[in-house]
């Protein structure tokens, strides 16, 4: 079984997280403009969360989404002979047009980038939107591909020998960081 | 939660787990045949063979659909224009087909064990799309979809499941599927059509069609037509339907909103009444699109990387 979590360090903390959050609404607003068609679509499982906490934010400033929806990249993904056993498909739910929308891609870390790059191959398979973009909670650096956040919560720079987590709570989110109890990659 | 097994050769061998987990990857791949483009690269440089011995169109076509949704090269190698007209054995065949690298090898034969005595012998998956009068999985899986989507429960179904037992491929498949999931099986037909024995399997048996699906939730028919195999067992078609065609007479006898499932060709008139299969066409449409999401679901599945 996994270990206890060592060396814990907090990195938002439940305040923090929250301004994170309306500060990224805020800036979507300013970016696309009042009364945009913009979207607002969590990949699973970390950014489904995430991306109902925006829609509610968008809807405190008074500019809630056209739409909302998920997306599940597995089966975009492209290490599937490489990982173990072929892992859950779960759904993807976008129950509008896309073409046309600014959509804006929600995930709560951004790293190498691959999971984006599949939920963008995902999105333009439902049809042809005006425009992508990505919120994301923490991006950690890392990248293996070019791919860059358009709204960051925070940048931070961490060991790769360390886990990001976002613990999603009613009582108030945050984000933690752990030493990877399965050492090193 | 996966498959534990490289290859899916029978619903024998799944746990009440692994259904599950099929009919839910299953449920997810619906949705992608709704979509504007029907098809996801998940499979992206694997080829899967159809081996087919015996003709099944809807089988065929189902199985190379659900390839190539998932972006899968696909081949298509029937015995009548292959190798094996020439008397080449099955199993030179199917390792004849592996060298050249192919992932999945899906086999339908006559004979019983066919699929299993591959599987033994190649590295590749093997599916079994039918092995004569033994096991037919998936089309088991599509009937265990398509029940599950309308009905949300398996447990106390009461299942009738009614035909030529002997001759259809999918009988043995769907008793173990709907008993692993907690259902209740009888088997209606005449006794020269009850195989022998079958009570083992945990079902109940009726030679009155009235007395088999009184009360039933579920109907599941299959082709009856006379061959060279039954003509012995069954006098004539015209007496078969007397005592077995599904009128709506006999379907009031059922549990109110029964569904009626048909797992190939309906011969009208024979198994099932022209009026009842005019209700319940919708139903075996759906199931046929059905078919594509549960073998996606199969291939997905057996695709995954190292087993535990």
């Amino acid at each position: 079984m996994v270990d206890k979590p060592r060396d814990v360090q907090e990195l938002l903390s439940p305040a923090d997280t929250a301004h994170a959050v309306t500060r990224i609404a805020s800036e979507i607003v300013e970016e696309n403009g009042g009364g945009a068609e913009v979207a607002i679509v969590g990949i699973h499982t970390g950014g489904v969360p995430l991306a109902d906490r925006l829609v509610a934010a968008l809807g405190q400033l008074g500019e809630p989404p056209a739409a909302t929806g998920t997306v599940d990249i597995t089966l975009y993904r492209d290490d599937l002979s490489q990982i173990g056993p072929a892992p859950v498909v779960r759904s993807t739910d976008v129950a509008f047009d896309v073409a046309g929308m600014t959509v804006v891609l929600v995930d709560d870390v951004v790293f190498t980038g691959r999971t984006v790059r599949a939920a963008i191959d995902n999105l333009i398979d439902l049809g042809r939107p005006r425009r992508i973009e990505l919120a994301v909670l923490i991006d950690r650096g890392g990248r293996e591909l070019p791919i860059q956040p358009d709204f960051v919560g925070k940048r931070v720079d961490l060991g790769s020998d360390r886990i990001i987590e976002v613990v999603f709570d009613e009582s108030g989110d945050r984000v933690i960081s752990y030493l990877n109890p399965a050492g090193p990659p | 939660m996966t498959l534990r097994s490289k290859d899916l050769l029978g619903i024998q061998s799944l746990s009440e787990g692994e259904l599950r987990v099929i009919l839910d990857t299953a449920a997810n791949f619906a949705a992608v045949a709704a979509r504007p483009v029907k098809k996801v690269p998940t499979l992206r440089g694997r080829t899967v063979a159809n081996l087919f011995y015996e003709p099944s169109t809807r089988t065929r076509i189902s199985f190379e659909l659900a390839a190539k949704r998932l972006s899968a090269d696909f081949i298509n190698i029937t015995a009548a224009t292959s190798s094996a007209a020439t008397g080449e054995t099955l199993t030179d065949t199917a390792k004849t087909v592996e060298a050249m690298n192919v992932d999945f090898l899906v086999v339908r034969h006559s004979m019983a064990g066919a699929a299993h005595q591959l599987a033994r012998q190649v590295e590749c998956s093997v599916i079994n799309a039918g092995d004569g009068p033994h096991e037919h999985p998936t089309q088991a899986l599509v009937d265990l979809f398509t029940i599950w989507e309308h009905q949300k429960r398996f447990a106390g179904l009461k299942i009738a499941i009614v035909g030529d037992h002997p001759r259809s491929p999918v009988t043995i498949s769907n008793i173990y599927g709907l008993k692993k999931m907690g259902a209740e099986v009888t088997l209606v037909g005449p006794s020269t059509l009850l195989p022998p024995g079958i009570e083992q399997l945990g079902v109940g048996t009726a030679t009155r069609m009235e007395e088999g699906i009184a009360e039933a939730d579920v109907i599941l028919l299959s082709r009856v037509e006379i061959t060279e195999a039954n003509r012995l067992q069954i006098p004539s078609l015209r007496e078969y339907a007397r005592f077995y065609c599904l009128t709506r007479r006999r379907l009031a006898l059922a549990a109110q909103g029964a569904l009626v499932l048909h797992s190939g060709s309906m011969n009208r008139g024979v198994e099932i009444s022209p009026e009842v299969a005019d209700d319940a066409f919708p139903l075996m449409v759906e199931q046929v699109t059905n078919g594509i999401a549960v073998r996606m679901a199969v291939l997905y599945l057996l695709a995954g990387g190292d087993r535990a």
